[in-house]
């Protein structure tokens, strides 16, 4: 450990207090016209000192670095610990929080009631920071716990629309019971000796019963928060919910520490997993795709519609990790390492591009005030530089080349071709299953964005206040081109980014990708022995040379004469945009394939009889398979329990004595018998 | 002197799919013609319509945007870079590495989003149900391109195209149960894709059952111009694809001298004008099948693939 490494932990850990002391500055100056861009401000600059510090971490390779601070339980102290895989997270939370608080600075002006965002907003950045950077369960699990709820607060800022506070209610109950179970597994693996620090747990001998429940817990309590169905229900109503710029990075980069929890459990300190850890976290990655961007298709809400893409993305990310896994349990370091790197490249960047969707939809709600893309459209001619970044946002998560989006998948894709040399029968059934559905989710993805893009900022304004929508403001035009760069940058060069993934993947493997940078042309190639090899520089080039050449020529040669006139429509056009294709009629012919299976989709047209002059009407009846069959027993169950309890209150003073004294009588016995 | 030879045949590649695309479309539809008895067009009409279609002024729709007028030159240079990186004449073409299958299926992705957008852009109800019916089939059509092009990666050991077509080429494939319904399924997905019948209609005038051209409706002079060859293209890119797949021989490897790439075109074009007669007699036998026929068509495409690739994970030899 050098002093260099030490002095950057404990920079990102002054950040950390820095953000907690500008949330408490917020709380004195919040109702001044003029706080919301000093906190946002200062939220930028901070996060940008620690986004710089995390970075060159990640780059000079300095670990570990660690840092005790005589808070938390007494005897281990808090510690904290940045390693190759912290600081990359921590560069995924930072960069993603500087953008959001630099999309704010303009975005926040517009919020009614800042004293219920601003104080929230850098507590929830440092809580995100410090559970990345926590090495003992207890300041893991206090930093996790402030996350969730400075996050929940945000989610009911906003508390006089009835469905946030409902949001705010689900995410609550979520949130605690993810963790609880990330408490019992960790309570679970630090023993009776209470040997809460990391490096205990990793150096300790834990049985596999043990480590089998732990997985279980750290699914539950990690994924709930990551947002794996089916314990995503939160997710679609809380994301939404919150301000555009905390959705951003609530999806963007919360879902994200929940990732960094799992690989931090699963990976380093479970130690060697077990063959069929794999079959468990691949089955549920694999539903949560499909499933995500089915739910995401019948929405007709722009931020609902984001959230569920969110956990679709994380089901991506997941096959990675599940596949790492099954490599590793195999000893196939090699292919681990692959399967990790494009899990890895997957969060970075889906932070990305996510929080870019986010910012465009938090754009559009500040220009229009709407978030149903039913009462949207045409706003590509009133805001066209929103619509530009949006619609980069709209290509990297569908993964189209040349964007970032694609160069994960296409490394999940590589991953998954290596897997037939994997011994077991079971997983050679099911990795086949798992990629059919991550190209089917792929695919579907390309579908809902069309249909996000395509309703929301092309064809005609369907209401006046899209008709008088305006550009948004310059921060948040800022952001989001710096993200929209970033996307392309990350597509056309992935091998820089690969190369730094390399240090993660190695500590958490012990192998890694063969070294991009060396490669010629600036190609990657996922195996030293494969052949397979893409090149996002060159497609790009090539792209933008075919384009040009096509325009040059045509233009030149040929005619480059326009005119504008009424659109053609067959010979009937309509003036009224009603007559347009709406977000619901896009999504119906998929809604007939897809959604009758799995929503059990019904639409009923209701016609007038003959002679009588009235519309029309069509309805469609969704039902969610998940919230009927897995949540409504569970609330059922529990409010009936209540309801027999209910008596309890109203008992005299002996009966409540004599129960008193039972639960006495039966906890010593129980304690006598403990074995 | 290697390399410039390379740049030469990538050239001439990239320039070869260019000038075969309409000559492919002209011959299927003058066999078209003549299987129904038409005299029909002659095979060089699809030249002439782009010409002319060229020269004309563009109309623009009043509701229309930038990205409108941008989509054509995005959807025409996807496809081209797309076609030029599969093997016609020769394997191993300088840039062929630079995207393996999986890129190539994805960058006719990308053309296909963007020309979804198209159909939206305007604000006319053609070019909503061209969009909504075109993503509907995609959703479908793509995973089940993934499946065959995870089977021939599985067998080949490699998901770029010139190692996969010069491994197919060799005796140690053998016949193999796997192929088989990669290439069934490949043939489907094609179909689909293209927009030929029993899917879509090519040249159909009843707007309700276009899918493709219900989304390009709006589009005319030099735009409709890029969009036509780009189909051309693609039409060409999936017949390429098949042939330097599935019928290998006869394409000239990257070492073949002067006489090994007369041949390897010479089989080239006699690959494309068998390929465009089966398909115009397949389009003459068939009729075309509702919309909500397609989803069942298209499963049983990906039903296929993945049953193709299921059968390599169980057995390397299947």
């Amino acid at each position: 450990m050098t002093i260099v490494s030490m002095s950057t932990i404990a920079v990102v850990l002054a950040c950390a207090g820095c953000l907690l002391a500008v949330a408490v500055l917020a709380v004195a100056l919040g109702r001044a016209a003029w706080a919301s861009a000093l906190i946002y401000g200062a939220c930028f600059v901070i996060s940008a000192v620690a986004l710089a510090c995390a970075l060159f971490q990640l780059l000079t390779q300095n670990f570990p670095a660690t840092l005790t601070l005589p808070l938390g339980l007494p005897w281990i102290g808090a510690r904290f610990r940045m390693d190759a895989l912290s600081a990359f997270f921590l560069v995924v939370v930072d960069l993603g929080a500087a953008a959001a608080s630099l999309f704010a600075i303009g975005y926040g002006r517009h919020e009614e009631e800042p004293l219920r965002v601003l104080p929230f907003y850098p507590a929830f950045l440092a809580g995100m920071n410090v559970v990345v950077l926590a090495d003992d369960a207890f300041s893991f699990l206090v930093a996790w716990e402030f996350m969730s709820l400075s996050s929940w607060a945000l989610v009911i800022a906003h508390h006089g629309v009835r469905e946030n506070i409902r949001a705010g209610y689900v995410y609550l109950l979520m949130a605690s019971f993810g963790t609880l179970a990330l408490l019992l597994g960790f309570g679970l693996l630090a023993g009776a000796g209470g040997g809460y620090a990391f490096s205990d747990i990793r150096g300790g001998f834990h049985a596999p019963a043990i480590t089998a429940l732990v997985l279980c817990l750290t699914l539950v309590g990690a994924g709930s928060k990551a947002g794996i169905v089916p314990l995503h229900v939160w997710l679609p109503l809380a994301h939404p919910a919150a301000p555009s710029h905390v959705s951003a990075l609530m999806s963007g980069v919360m879902t994200k520490v929940a990732v960094y929890g799992f690989v931090r459990i699963v990976f380093d300190l479970l130690g060697e997993p077990a063959w069929w850890w794999s079959m468990l976290v691949l089955a549920l990655a694999g539903a949560t795709c499909v499933m995500g961007v089915l739910y995401a298709l019948m929405q007709h809400d722009l931020k609902r519609l984001l959230a569920y893409h969110t956990v679709e993305n994380i089901g991506i990310i997941f096959i990675g990790l599940g596949l790492a896994l099954a490599f590793s349990a195999h000893a196939m370091p090699w292919a681990a390492a692959l399967s990790m790197t494009a899990a890895l490249l997957h969060v970075f960047n889906h932070s990305l591009f996510k929080s870019l969707l986010f910012f465009g939809a938090g754009a559009v709600l500040t220009a229009t005030g709407q978030r149903d893309m039913e009462h949207l459209g045409g706003l590509i001619h009133r805001m066209p530089q929103t619509a530009f970044a949006f619609l980069v946002g709209c290509a990297a998560i569908s993964a189209l080349p040349p964007l970032n989006g694609f160069v994960s998948e296409w490394l999940t894709f590589q991953a998954i071709l290596i897997s037939p040399q994997l011994p077991s029968w079971g997983l050679r059934f099911l990795i086949p299953a798992v990629g059919a559905l991550l190209a089917l989710s792929a695919a579907l993805a390309g579908a809902c964005f069309v249909k996000a893009f395509g309703v929301t900022f092309l064809g005609r304004a369907r209401t006046p206040a899209a008709v008088e929508a305006r550009e948004t403001d310059r921060f948040s035009l800022a952001a989001m081109f710096i993200f929209a760069a970033l996307c392309l940058i990350a597509g056309i060069l992935p091998g820089i980014f690969i190369d730094a993934l390399s240090p993660v993947v190695q500590s958490l493997l012990g192998d890694r990708m063969p070294m991009q940078l060396g490669i010629e042309w600036l190609s990657i190639v996922p195996i030293a022995q494969g052949r397979s090899s893409y090149n996002g520089l060159l497609v790009f080039l090539f792209m933008v040379f075919s384009g040009t050449f096509a325009a040059f020529a045509i233009h030149r040669l040929a005619s480059d004469k326009l005119r504008r006139a009424p659109a053609w429509d067959c010979g009937y056009p309509d003036a009224s945009p009603a007559t347009q294709y709406s977000a619901s009629s896009f999504a119906q012919p998929i809604r007939r394939v897809f959604g009758s299976v799995v929503f059990r989709a019904r639409e009923q047209v209701v016609m007038p009889p003959p002679g009588d002059t009235h519309a029309a009407r069509i309805s469609v009846v969704l039902r969610d398979p998940l919230w009927e069959t897995l949540y409504l027993p569970v609330g059922n169950a529990i409010t009936y329990l209540a309801d027999r309890l209910n008596h309890l209150q109203f008992l005299t003073i002996r009966q409540f004595l004599s129960l008193v004294f039972a639960a006495l009588i039966i906890l010593l016995l129980v304690l006598a018998l403990w074995p | 002197m290697a390399l410039i030879v390379d740049f030469i045949v990538q050239g001439a590649q990239m320039l070869t799919v260019l000038l075969l695309a309409p000559l492919l479309t002209g011959l299927i539809r003058k066999i078209k013609a003549r299987l129904l008895r038409r005299q029909g067009p002659s095979v060089l009409q699809p030249y002439r319509d782009l010409v002319r279609l060229m020269r004309k002024e563009v109309v623009l729709a009043e509701s229309a945007s930038w990205l409108f007028r941008v989509i054509p030159y995005l959807v025409f240079a996807a496809t081209w870079v797309a076609a030029s990186l599969v093997p016609t004449f020769r394997t191993g073409l300088l840039f062929s590495w630079s995207a393996d299958l999986i890129a190539i299926i994805a960058l006719l992705g990308s053309a296909r989003f963007f020309l979804a957008l198209a159909g939206l852009d305007v604000g006319t109800s053609f070019g909503g149900i061209g969009s909504s019916r075109e993503v509907m089939i995609a959703s479908l059509a793509e995973p089940a391109m993934i499946m065959i092009v995870f089977t021939l990666a599985l067998i080949a050991g490699s998901t770029q195209l010139s190692t996969m077509a010069g491994f197919l080429v060799t005796p140690a494939v053998g016949l193999r149960v796997s192929l088989g319904l990669a290439l069934i399924a490949l043939i489907m997905v094609a179909i689909a894709e293209n927009a030929r019948i029993p899917i879509d209609n090519p040249a159909t005038h009843l707007e309700l059952t276009m899918v493709h051209e219900a989304m390009v409706l709006e589009y005319s002079g030099r735009h409709l111009a890029l969009i036509e060859l780009s189909a051309a293209l693609k039409l060409l890119l999936y017949v390429s694809l098949i042939a330097c797949l599935f019928v290998p021989w006869g394409t000239a490897s990257p070492a073949a001298d002067t006489g090994g790439l007369a041949i390897g075109a010479l089989s080239y074009i006699g690959k494309l004008a068998a390929a465009g007669a089966l398909l115009a007699v397949f389009e003459t036998s068939i009729a075309k099948m509702r919309v909500f026929r397609v989803p069942e068509f298209l499963g049983a495409a990906l039903m296929l693939g993945l049953l193709a690739t299921l059968l390599l994970f169980v057995s390397r030899s299947l």
